[in-house]
């Protein structure tokens, strides 16, 4: 680290347009022209749409709405008191014909709870109020709005951005991310060169609640055109500067283009409000916009529709929810120009193959590829590491991918650990320069998930312990409470015995005496009617007769 | 002889203070448990299964303290042997069967429809994971479940089932092992 740049430091050098750098980056084929020539398409509307009730990191919403309920674009279907909690809406008018589990959104194309719309076509929306004098309003009720409208961060990472926005700490630069520095994407870009004046508006309102010094709107210069139109957007904020940032992926990674905006390293465990950044995408900025201004709801998003077995490149505003194979179906996807069927969510760097062609876009969706066959290397042509450590040289976090390779693959998670391994970025450089062709961050995600369950095994197990010691104690202490009681009672009746004055003890003796007297009443009878010797022995043996004589004479004393 | 006398004077005065800043120092920093057990304990997967033959992880832990084997755990597994094993200094054994196997963890599934409210697989629950009052539905807490097993038996109707965890997105994990990315088929699903 080149040490801590002041602010006026990283003023001066952006007034002049020298920027820093990030160690590492690789410069993969480009790609974007295949989709960034035409304007933003409206697609027709799909039949259905798959909502899912939860698309940002956080905590999962209430349900609204019930099977059969008619909705309309840009109602609600979830809400929540929790501040983690993003609501999801409507994305267009229809019937709720279903809600259950769905393929998700996700690497695993497990289900997720979603609510699936029948649409009736209409399109109709529902009411809005936007709050247009937003300078006036109070901080609490743009939060709110923007929490209301279900915005959570459009970049990949799907941050709620309400909480982001809602910063007490001092913020020096708010960072607009206009990089989209992964091959093939364009959605970015041609957001802001056909809506530049909307996503200014948004960059406003967040000026407005986090009151940064600076306003740097970052580009790479493979989009001279967004460049153009967001300069000329820009132009009379002094406090705004339009960057343009050499091309070098992943210069869109949060860290990364922090780094080389302001030459300041995010800390490993800490946030980039740490050091006084803020960092928003263009797409945010623009359903901010939307979402205070008019009041909208985020129910769509840009995405690009790529790769060479599409022969219609596009970019689309896709509907929230909406199945990817509506997606391909309007884009002449085909199949027979893929080796093997295959599509992926997100680019060719970090993106995921899709399970199923139902899997809807969600809101941190901004591409679907479908690439032709060869275009994309295949994963079966691993080869043995041979240290050349070109992947040392990629890595844009500085880390050391041979090393945390082998320590993945040998499941040696402690040291893998040290060589911090959860500082990896997942961008896949070093998987893109490697010679043997290993697809390292694989390796890596397997790692992460196991160090993941075995931490958390060994929370649960904390927990389960805890629970138990609770248990025992809880048990001990009511065993005894119980003897305690026992014993008290026990106290209390050899207390009250003794307190009678020997009263007690003449009743038992009576009682004693009754019973006996009784007896031998019982046996008289049998006496006399019974002549056997041996029974009339057995009686004498039971009851002597002096013993009767003594209880009659006791039961004569107390009468 | 004055000297000899002086020397074993100031020997057992040395001796003697010594002697009382050692007593004082045991008393002073005193550890109350035995920190070996509460080390064998962190690493016993703390279900309470009692499969080991111990009312317990804790008293199994104490158990091995005293040098009984390291292999009867079956919820633990491989994993938690070796890790016995490299704390205590011994071999690596298989898993004694006599124990049970290691199986996928499950929880405990109660068919409310069934339940009679007899309250008995609460008092089995050794870490109070299952709600419930007399005569009422009793129902698992799936977050506190430890899959012990302990309380299917005493159900005089049968209705609690150990079944697997459900993997979701949430618990779901990569595995290259078992999925090559690019054999999904799309196209079945198109």
């Amino acid at each position: 680290m080149k040490g801590f740049a002041s602010f006026d430091t990283v003023l001066e050098r952006l007034s002049v347009g020298r920027l820093w750098d990030f160690p590492g980056g690789v410069h993969p084929a480009q790609e974007k022209s295949l989709s960034n020539k035409e304007v933003i398409k409206n697609l027709p509307l799909p039949e259905y749409v798959y909502v899912p009730i939860k698309q940002h990191i956080g905590i999962d919403s209430e349900l609204l709405v019930t099977l059969g309920d008619k909705v309309l674009k840009g109602q609600a279907l979830t809400a929540s008191e929790n501040p983690y909690a993003v609501p999801v809406h409507a994305s267009s008018s229809g019937l709720i014909t279903a809600i259950g589990e769905h393929p998700a959104a996700h690497p695993s194309g497990l289900p997720e709870m979603t609510v699936t719309i029948t649409l009736d076509g209409k399109d109709d929306a529902i009411a809005t109020q936007g709050i247009s004098q937003y300078k006036e309003a109070s901080k609490h009720d743009i939060i709110s709005a923007i929490c209301n409208a279900g915005i959570s961060g459009l970049g990949g990472a799907g941050f709620p951005t309400h909480i982001k926005s809602n910063t007490i700490k001092p913020v020096e630069f708010l960072i607009i991310n206009g990089i989209e520095c992964e091959p093939y994407i364009s959605a970015d870009d041609r957001l802001m060169r056909e809506h530049a004046w909307q996503i200014r508006q948004g960059i406003d309102i967040l000026h407005h609640l986090i009151k940064p010094k600076r306003v740097i709107i970052a580009i790479e210069d493979n989009k001279p055109e967004a460049l153009e139109t967001m300069s000329i957007a820009c132009q009379q904020q002094s406090e705004y500067h339009v960057v343009s940032v050499p091309t070098k992926y992943p210069a869109g990674g949060e860290r990364q283009l922090i780094q080389v905006l302001t030459s300041r390293e995010v800390p490993s465990d800490g946030l980039p409000i740490d050091i006084g950044c803020v960092m928003y995408n263009v797409g945010t900025c623009f359903a901010v916009a939307d979402a205070i201004i008019e009041g909208k709801a985020l129910t769509q998003r840009v995405v690009t529709v790529t790769g060479k077995a599409i022969d219609k490149p596009q970019n689309v505003w896709a509907k929230i929810g909406t199945p990817v194979s509506h997606l391909l179906e309007n884009s002449a996807f085909d199949v027979n120009k893929q080796a093997y069927p295959r599509i992926i969510m997100g680019g060719p760097m970090m993106g995921f193959t899709l399970a199923s062609a139902k899997i809807p876009i969600v809101k941190i969706t901004n591409c679907i590829l479908a690439p032709a066959a060869k275009e994309l290397p295949s994963v079966e042509d691993e080869r043995g590491c041979i240290r050349c450590s070109a992947c040392a040289d990629a890595c844009p976090v500085s880390l050391l991918p041979q090393q945390l390779f082998w320590y993945s693959k040998a499941k040696d998670y402690d040291v893998a650990q040290e060589y911090d391994l959860f500082d990896c970025i997942e961008c896949g450089a070093c998987a893109y320069v490697c010679p043997s062709e290993i697809p390292l961050v694989h390796y890596y995600r397997q790692a992460k998930g196991d160090i993941r369950a075995q931490l958390h095994e060994k929370e649960q197990a904390e927990k389960a312990r805890i629970r138990f010691e609770a248990r025992q104690q809880r048990l001990e202490s009511e065993k005894q409470a119980r003897e305690e009681k026992h014993r008290l009672a026990a106290q209390a009746r050899t207390k009250a015995l003794n307190s009678n004055g020997g009263g007690a003890k003449d009743k038992i003796a009576a009682a004693l005496a009754r019973a006996k007297a009784k007896k031998s009443a019982q046996l008289q009878p049998s006496e006399d009617s019974v002549n056997d010797g041996a029974s009339v022995n057995a009686n004498k043996e039971k009851l002597s007769p002096s013993e009767t004589a003594s209880a009659t004479k006791a039961e004569a004393k107390n009468d | 002889m004055t000297a000899t006398l002086i020397a074993l004077a100031i020997v057992a005065f040395i001796a003697l203070i010594l002697g009382a800043g050692l007593g004082y120092a045991s008393i002073r920093f005193k550890v109350q448990s035995d920190p070996l057990v509460a080390q064998i304990d962190s690493i016993l997967p703390q279900t309470q299964c009692g499969q080991c033959g111990y009312p317990g992880c804790r008293p199994y832990a104490e158990a091995i303290a005293n040098g009984d084997e390291i292999n009867k755990c079956p919820p633990g597994g491989e994993s938690t042997i070796k890790n016995l094993a490299e704390l205590m200094g011994v071999e690596v054994k298989p898993l004694d069967g006599a124990h049970g196997v290691e199986a996928i963890k499950k929880v405990a599934f109660i068919r409310e429809d069934e339940c009679i409210g007899c309250t008995k697989c609460i008092q089995a629950c050794p870490v109070d994971a299952i709600v419930g009052a007399a005569k009422q539905m009793h129902t698992v807490i799936i977050d506190e479940c430890t899959g012990c097993d302990l309380c299917v038996d005493p159900c005089p109707v049968d209705c609690i089932d150990m079944i697997p965890l459900h993997e979701s997105t949430s618990n779901w994990k990569w595995d290259f092992s078992q999925t090559q990315v690019g054999d999904i088929p799309v196209r079945q699903s198109l």
